[in-house]
């Protein structure tokens, strides 16, 4: 029940970040948007991972996890305005 | 009792957050918003992790949430900082209220080499 809860707040967060992703004026906005959405989902898997007692969603959000760094650091090198092999 | 105290947990970690998804919304510029919300964030997502182990105490599940959190800490300034850089050469201005850019003198002051290159370290010309 409580966890129920929570998720339910996790998810209005999310939904935060999808505001000011479509509200950002400018792209930098929609990057830090887009980071924090991604680390916002990885406390979701693990809520859901409580919810369930299983496992795998937890996997799920540390490959998530790894997916979201990744594109962040190629969302910084893209707004510096340099091309991925400088 | 674990379960309690997994769930006392996970409710910190909610509303770490809550606070920072607000703060996502409500402050005026791109530096301001990325260090409440990563701050806020990326703690708050440690605390749900870190409870979730505690709560369930599975060895599979609580060494799993272990790493997840371990990597979380390691790589979301890693990638907040990046994005600040990023942005800060992009050439984003900052908000007309901020009242110093430490970054942007010390970009001066290596690009313009006016100064010893030992000298170049921080603080030490303006502590006297």
């Amino acid at each position: 029940m409580t966890i129920s809860v929570f998720i339910v707040i996790i998810v209005g967060c999310a939904f935060l970040c999808l505001y000011r992703l479509h509200k950002g004026p400018s792209a930098p906005d929609r990057a830090v948007a887009l980071d924090i959405l991604g680390t916002l989902l990885v406390g979701f898997c693990a809520l859901y991972a409580v919810k369930t007692q299983r496992e795998l969603y937890l996997t799920m959000g540390i490959a998530w996890a790894l997916l979201s760094f990744a594109v962040t650091i190629a969302l910084a090198k893209y707004l510096e305005g340099k091309a991925f092999d400088e | 009792m674990n379960e309690l105290i997994g769930k006392i947990l996970i409710g910190i970690g909610v509303g770490f957050d809550f606070f920072g998804a607000l703060g996502l919304v409500r402050l005026p510029d791109v530096y301001n918003r990325l260090q409440a919300a990563t701050k806020c964030v990326t703690i708050g997502t440690c605390f749900i992790l870190v409870g979730a182990g505690v709560a369930v105490g599975t060895s599979g599940l609580v060494v799993t949430s272990l790493l997840c959190a371990a990597f979380v800490l390691v790589t979301s300034p890693v990638g907040a900082h990046a994005l600040a850089r990023g942005s800060h050469k992009g050439g984003v201005p900052l908000w007309e209220g901020s009242v110093m850019d430490k970054y942007e003198d010390d970009i001066d002051r290596v690009e313009h080499k006016e100064h010893d290159p030992s000298k170049v370290a921080y603080g030490s010309e303006e502590s006297s």
